[in-house]
């Protein structure tokens, strides 16, 4: 294998794959699947390969290619991976066929259904991927239509919501509308500030705005009256509001009930396992070495809204009856953490305490994929025997589902922090690296923490627990091996990292002493 | 360079139109072999001008020039650049699936696709000329079969009115920068319409400031800009299938373009006096063409007026002067024109089968019509300028020439990118989503192959370019060059 | 210009002439020898044998580019007689081809011998270097027009249009003959040449008087090329005359008429004219050109429509004398010989039409791209032409006009006459949309177009298609023509 051409590849071949599965006759669902499954455990093999090739000693990125795309703008096809984005190539890659295989349940237009998924891969590993802004945006954008029509067309069949006066349509068609326009929406701001970039350095080259953004004295071609701490704040706050639209940050998360809610469980899956990434994602790669002033100067704010996303986001999860929907606001509640770390970071920039914070943040974007990933599964699962998400419509099922009971308990620890597993590593170290920098956010996220606590151990205990309702008794099997071999790969990896999570830490690590 | 191919491309449908208007009435299909077998040979000849141009040299490539009438100067001269040769590959495309989507025209197909052909040549003449008479005979010849095809072939309730308005409109705009074009012909002294040696003579500031609004403003008439709009959004609608997709796809980037060859190239500092106007009104064209689309309740009209939007990026970027603007505005000609011609095709297609265009009445069909369903997604996120596709490639560099002007202007043009959004995707939803009634569950089949077949070139097209926009980008950008040289270091 | 004594290569200079008047008296007398069945080929004999005079005079009487007066100063030969006196007779054969199955005209010999009789009057016109040998040319074109007119005697309304045009052109002859006079008595000389040598040594000569004469001199030929405010018979008498009548009178006549203008003022009158004649010219021209456009829109009757479409066309022309140059002039010429063609070609369909259908209405016109369908495209280019539209002549013809008025710096009048354009595209388009979109109950019944007709309207469409794409020649032939004046 060419070494150079390794990252070209991880990015290409789901695309390649899904190209061929145009020609496969739609009727074949089982060819379908097992075709989609395979092709997306190509890009997982490689990059385990790009995984152990990858030289941890070295900074800066690795694997780097450069072809021409877009010259006459100075814009090129530029790929490259780090320590972080290792990691989420890593997470992306893995989610995917996990997703597929998960997916083997959905009978109607398979053969759309696949080529969407397959089609969304490539984005996301794209956006990961890219050292060239104009790049980035191509990718983040491209990454919303497959994930659209999973929602739209695949996203639960009940409920309705009202659009504007009298327009009323189904639940899914309103969840992806929204999720549409907002992230378009927020993307707007950072579209226009891109351009600014474009034009004011006459690069749009990763590497060399690193270099020349941070320290740029004037604003070369454009006309603009206003001062230029004005405008690199205005074009800050244009990227973060994209980037929190994504995470999601309060107040920016209202798509993301409904989108998380009305999407498809496999859809469900990858919107959290890995989309919401892209945002934390961004913040990382750009915003904090883009802007090291202004990040510095709103850390503040940035930390404000990252617990208020972590308490509000807790509470919320806490008052649903919708099981779908509390893990929905989980991810806020977890998301949160993410940011508190960056805000630390942003704010004492070169600290050690920043390294541990980011190192923090990387790691539960990586778990908190895997978990998310896990739950929204379980919750899928239950779904298709029962037909219903309303906790209150459950009760004591272990003894009748052992196994899924089993399950579901170890991957709500996970999600709620228990020692010994990988969500407690990520969150330890956060609050660690953003506890001397910001004492009174990071105290009150532990407000925060307690009741994650709380929700989870609700959801089980509504689930799972109590007396039985005898309307179940017989009418719900068990979990089988198809939906066990989902899971499997996310448990052995989430006690792996909670036991000894070293392996990946000083992958994360090289790139987090060399961020900014 | 001895084989007169670009004479081949603009006088290969005039004189296969002639022959076809020799076929008796009866003999429909052989018309439409005839038809499809001339459109066929344009479009490979222009594909291989396109992919032949030199990059390395620049300048006008192809080149034929005969003395027509050395007393007055007029000479027949045409050429290629990277700016036209976009353009006439754009122009023998739309033929193309034009000829293929009128298949199924029963009434008088031998005049319909005469017609259709003297349209065609007018539009490859106007596109290569570079001699200032010779644009003008060709551009001529491109306005007068609309109203016939139009008002024949349209649809029934406004066709009328809309050919007649149409046609008057463009009369007008043409005529008008015609007598800007004496006037620029006169006081040059140089007793020649050869536009490139006219674009050397640096006429006065005082002549070029009075005579740009005529010559541009004429021209971009055709082009849709606001306030001379009106007659676009009518004309689209009443257009039969292939002529809406001429009309939308290639006639108003005749407009557009021309405005640029014969207005912003021939006088630069008029074009410099001038250009905060055309910015105002291209602003205008672009978000409130696009707030205007959003209430549309007849599918074609919103179609209609998202083509003004589009268009008013194509001058926003002309009026910016800059290299990325330019350069944006020529690949949006482009990618905007095939888009166009997609959506086109797509609303006749829908509308021959269900017989309504109301938005409220349609819904359900990606169920019979997978394909259209899929080409129409396609095309509608190009009209959005989602990354990876053509509209992006195309909209982004008039951004970046649009901040380097005013920034505030990028701004606002920026918000009909999100109300072009919320409509597409209403539209999507609405009409190929949804539930589907019973009466069109019956009565409607899928499309036939020779849709397919152009609804397929289309989109490879729109995904080719946004996914590699080199296969474009270096041969606009080379025709740019040449454009700025004009302007002395501006 | 002095006068040149005779010699036998001067016949040459009136060889049209000549050979036309043996023409006629050869028609003549083969109408009263011939049976009334074979009275139907005298229209063959007649085209043919102007078709021949053409070929002839091409060959053997083409004037040298040095002018001379000859015949004791009557004649002018010239370039631009000479090119005036083709037109002329290429426009009578091709009216006599639409007059041969017109049922009241094409077997009557007197008609042709009329026709005839009128060609040399115009030819005359053209190329008069007199006074007094103009205004006899004068009356022999118009006379037998008036007789033409109103050649369909049982017919109310062509009577009327003959008699109307009889009084209107007498009276409007009379004034010029008074112009004449007035000119003659204040230089003392009837030769054209001369009088403008003697205005041009005393130019002590009071101003009034000679623009009064003058005025009163170009009463009489606005008169001829209806131009407002002297155009009231067009209408009537185009609708009530027979329709090839009225298409030559649209045409050759109206050429002629400009003909001499062109002559008259350029030689008798350019040293006083450069101060404010191109402002008056552009006032004629603006009334004339927006009258016609503006009163067509209004038109049912194909005829009338047709007739202020030659109204305004007339205003089209004039536009280019504003222009005192060669390419204002040249402009004119080419303009009178597109036009001639277009205007023939329109007159011949609406011959060719009424011929069947006894209409003249614009609506009777319904459904005749299904019925003709060979009919329906020859109509769209005479009428797309005089829209001024490409490839076609018209378009060409137009330009060149409103060149001329911008190199003179007359841009206002250039924007008057496009605008004008505007009006006069639409009422053709919509006898076009008439023509091709509305259906009738006759649909089925193809229409029968004869032999004559079909040549005839074959040569005119390919000739205004010439015109419009290889535009050199003519554009040459016409430059020819006008240098002669300079």
């Amino acid at each position: 294998m060419n070494e150079t051409n390794l990252l070209a590849l991880i990015l290409f071949s789901p695309a390649l794959v899904a190209a061929v599965m145009l020609f496969l006759p739609r009727e074949e669902k089982t060819l379908l699947r097992w075709a989609a499954l395979l092709g997306s455990l190509v890009p997982l093999g490689l990059s385990v390969v790009l995984w152990f090739q990858f030289d941890k000693a070295q900074a800066g990125f690795q694997f780097q290619v450069q072809y021409a795309w877009y010259e006459a703008l100075n814009s090129t096809f530029h790929l490259g991976v780090d320590g972080l984005s290792l990691t989420m190539v890593l997470l992306t890659t893995l989610l995917t066929p996990i997703s597929i295989l998960a997916s083997f349940s959905i009978t109607d237009r398979v053969k759309p259904y696949m080529i969407l998924f397959l089609l969304l891969e490539t984005g996301m590993l794209g956006v990961f991927l890219a050292l060239d802004l104009l790049l980035f945006f191509v990718f983040w954008e491209i990454g919303l239509v497959p994930m659209y029509f999973l929602i739209n067309q695949w996203g639960s069949e009940k409920g309705e919501r009202e659009i504007t006066k009298g327009w009323i349509v189904p639940a899914r068609t309103y969840a992806s509308f929204k999720f549409m326009i907002y992230t378009m929406a927020g993307s707007l701001g950072l579209l226009l500030a891109i351009q600014m970039i474009g034009v004011a350095s006459g690069t749009y080259d990763l590497p060399r705005l690193y270099q020349t953004w941070p320290v740029m004295e004037e604003l070369k071609n454009i006309p603009l009256s206003l001062s230029l701490s004005t405008v690199k704040a205005v074009a800050f706050w244009a990227f973060v509001i994209a980037f929190a639209l994504k995470v999601p940050v309060w107040p920016f998360h209202t798509w993301l009930p409904d989108a998380h809610t009305e999407a498809p469980t496999a859809g469900s899956m990858i919107l959290a396992g890995v989309l919401l990434k892209l945002g934390a994602y961004g913040f990382l790669r750009l915003v904090l070495p883009l802007y090291p002033a202004e990040a510095h100067r709103y850390a503040g704010a940035l930390a404000f809204l990252a617990t208020m996303a972590i308490i509000f986001g807790a509470f919320a999860a806490y008052g649903q009856k919708d099981f779908k929907r509390l893990v929905a606001y989980s991810s806020v509640n977890h998301m949160g953490f993410v940011v508190l770390g960056i805000a630390a970071a942003a704010y004492a920039a070169g600290t050690q305490d920043a390294v541990i914070a980011l190192n923090g943040a990387v790691l539960q974007m990586f778990n908190h994929g895997l978990s998310a990933a896990g739950m929204f599964f379980l919750v899928g699962v239950i779904y298709e025997r029962a037909h219903t998400r309303n906790l209150e419509d459950f009760g004591g099922l272990f003894p009748l589902v052992p196994v899924y009971g089993g399950i579901l308990i170890f991957t709500s620890m996970a999600s709620l922090g228990l020692p010994g597993l990988n969500g407690f590593v990520s969150e330890f170290l956060v609050v660690r690296g953003s506890w001397p920098i910001l004492p009174l956010p990071t105290a009150l996220s532990m407000l925060g923490l307690l009741f994650t606590g709380a929700y989870i151990l609700k959801g089980i205990k509504h689930v799972l627990h109590g007396p039985t309702n005898t309307h179940w008794s017989g009418h719900i099997t068990e979990i089988n091996s198809r939906e066990i071999l989902v899971m499997a790969p996310l448990m052995v990896l989430i006690l792996w990292i909670g036991v000894w999570p070293g392996w990946i830490l000083n992958v994360i690590n090289a790139a987090m002493n060399s961020l900014f | 360079m001895d084989f007169p191919v670009l004479s081949v491309i603009v006088f290969t449908p005039i004189v296969a139109g002639l022959l076809i208007l020799l076929f008796p009435a009866e003999r429909k299909n052989e018309v439409r072999v005839t038809a499809l077998a001339a459109a066929a040979f344009a479009l490979i000849l222009s594909v291989w001008v396109y992919f032949s141009y030199d990059l390395a040299a620049g300048g006008y490539q192809f080149v034929e020039n005969y003395n027509w009438l050395p007393a007055l100067g007029i000479s027949y001269i045409v050429g290629v650049d990277g700016m036209n040769a976009p353009l006439v590959l754009l122009t023998g495309v739309v033929m193309l699936t034009g000829v293929l989507i009128s298949w199924g025209i029963d009434d008088r197909p031998r005049e319909f696709f005469a017609f259709l052909f003297i349209l065609a040549s007018g539009v490859f003449g106007v596109f290569v000329a570079q001699d200032l008479f010779m644009l003008f005979f060709f551009y001529e010849i491109a306005v007068f079969p609309m109203y016939l095809l139009i008002s024949i072939w349209g649809w029934v309730k406004t066709r009328e009115y809309a050919a007649m308005k149409l046609t008057l409109y463009l009369f007008i705009g043409s005529v008008i920068s015609l007598v800007g074009a004496l006037a620029m012909y006169f006081n040059s002294g140089l007793n020649t319409f050869n536009m490139l040696e006219l674009a050397r003579v640096g006429f006065s500031k005082d002549f070029q400031v009075f005579w740009f609004p005529f010559v541009f403003f004429g021209f971009a008439i055709l082009g849709g800009i606001f306030p001379f709009h009106n007659w676009s959004p009518d004309g689209h609608v009443a257009a039969p299938t292939a002529v809406s997709m001429f009309h939308a796809g290639v006639l108003m980037k005749l407009g557009a373009f021309a405005a640029l060859r014969v207005g912003i190239m021939l006088l630069p500092e008029g074009a410099q006096t001038w250009k905060w106007l055309i910015m105002g009104l291209a602003t205008v064209n672009v978000v409130y063409g696009a707030f205007i689309a959003m209430v549309q309740t007849d599918f074609k009209y919103v179609i209609g007026f998202s083509s003004v939007s589009h268009m008013g990026l194509v001058m926003l970027g002309f009026s910016t002067l800059t290299r990325d603007g330019l350069l944006g505005a020529g690949i949006q000609m482009f990618s905007h024109g095939v888009m166009t011609a997609l959506f086109f095709a797509v609303v006749g297609m829908v509308y021959d089968r269900a017989h309504t265009r109301e938005i409220n009445e349609l819904g359900g069909f990606s169920k019979k019509m997978p394909w259209v369903a899929v080409a129409f997604i396609i095309g509608g996120l190009v009209s959005m300028g989602m990354p990876g596709l053509s509209g992006f490639v195309a909209e982004f560099p008039i951004f970046m020439g649009v901040w380097q002007v005013q920034p505030i202007v990028a701004i606002i043009a920026a918000i009909s990118i999100v109300i072009t959004a919320s409509y597409i995707i209403k539209i999507i939803g609405k009409v190929f989503f949804g539930p589907l009634s019973d009466e069109f569950e019956h009565h409607i089949g899928d499309v036939t192959a020779l849709d397919k077949v152009a609804l397929v070139t289309l989109c490879v097209i729109l995904i080719t370019l946004g996914v590699y926009p080199m296969v474009m980008s270096p041969l606009v950008a080379s025709g740019v060059q040449s454009i700025l040289s004009l302007f002395g270091g501006a | 210009m002095d006068v040149q004594n005779f010699e036998p290569s001067m016949i040459l200079a009136i060889l049209p002439e000549i050979l036309l008047l043996v023409l006629a008296g050869f028609v003549l007398a083969c109408d009263a020898l011939w049976p009334e069945e074979r009275k139907r080929n005298l229209g063959w004999l007649t085209a043919g044998g102007l078709a021949l005079i053409l070929v002839v005079s091409l060959l053997v009487a083409v004037p040298s580019l040095q002018s001379r007066l000859v015949f004791g100063g009557m004649v002018q030969q010239d370039w631009l007689g000479f090119a005036f006196k083709l037109l002329f007779i290429f426009g009578a054969a091709i009216t006599a081809m639409f007059a041969m199955d017109h049922a009241e005209l094409g077997e009557r010999g007197e008609f042709y011998v009329l026709m005839l009789v009128s060609v040399i009057g115009m030819s005359l016109m053209a190329s008069a270097g007199d006074i007094v040998m103009l205004y006899l040319a004068v009356e022999t074109t118009s006379i037998p027009l008036y007789i033409l007119a109103g050649f369909m005697r049982k017919d109310v309304k062509s009577t009327e249009s003959g008699f109307k045009y009889l009084l209107f052109g007498a009276l409007t002859s009379t004034v010029m003959l008074y112009g004449f006079s007035l000119l003659f008595g204040l230089t003392g000389s009837t030769s054209l040449y001369g009088i403008e040598a003697l205005l041009a040594k005393t130019g002590l000569l009071p101003v009034t008087m000679l623009v009064g004469s003058l005025m009163l001199i170009l009463v009489g030929f606005s008169f001829k090329v209806s131009a407002v405010p002297f155009h009231f018979w067009a209408p009537d008498v185009y609708e009530g005359a027979p329709t090839p009548v009225a298409g030559f009178l649209s045409t050759a006549s109206k050429a002629a008429g400009f003909a001499v203008l062109l002559r008259v003022l350029f030689v008798v009158f350019t040293p006083y004219a450069l101060d404010y004649w191109p402002a008056v010219l552009a006032a004629l021209a603006v009334v004339t050109m927006t009258l016609g456009n503006l009163v067509a829109l209004t038109q049912k009757n194909i005829k009338r429509l047709l007739a202020y479409s030659s109204i305004a066309h007339a205003g089209y022309i004039l536009i280019g004398f504003v222009s005192w140059s060669i390419l204002g002039m040249t402009s004119v010429v080419f303009y009178l010989i597109a036009y001639l063609m277009t205007n023939l070609a329109a007159f011949g369909v609406v011959t060719a039409v009424s011929r069947v259908t006894g209409k003249d209405e614009i609506a009777s016109y319904a459904g005749l791209s299904r019925r003709s369908p060979t009919l329906a495209l020859v109509i769209m280019v005479a009428f797309l032409s005089l829209a001024g539209m490409p490839p076609l002549g018209g378009f060409i013809a137009k330009i060149f006009v409103f060149a001329a008025a911008v190199q003179a710096g007359y841009i206002w009048l250039a924007f008057i006459g496009v605008i004008n354009s505007i009006f006069g595209l639409y009422y053709y388009l919509t006898v076009l949309k008439v023509v091709y979109l509305y259906r009738s109950e006759d649909d089925n019944q193809p229409l029968p177009v004869s032999r004559p007709y079909a040549i005839a309207l074959g040569i005119l469409s390919f000739g205004i298609i010439l015109i419009g794409t290889l535009f050199a020649p003519w554009y040459t032939w016409a430059t020819a023509a006008v240098t002669s004046l300079f």
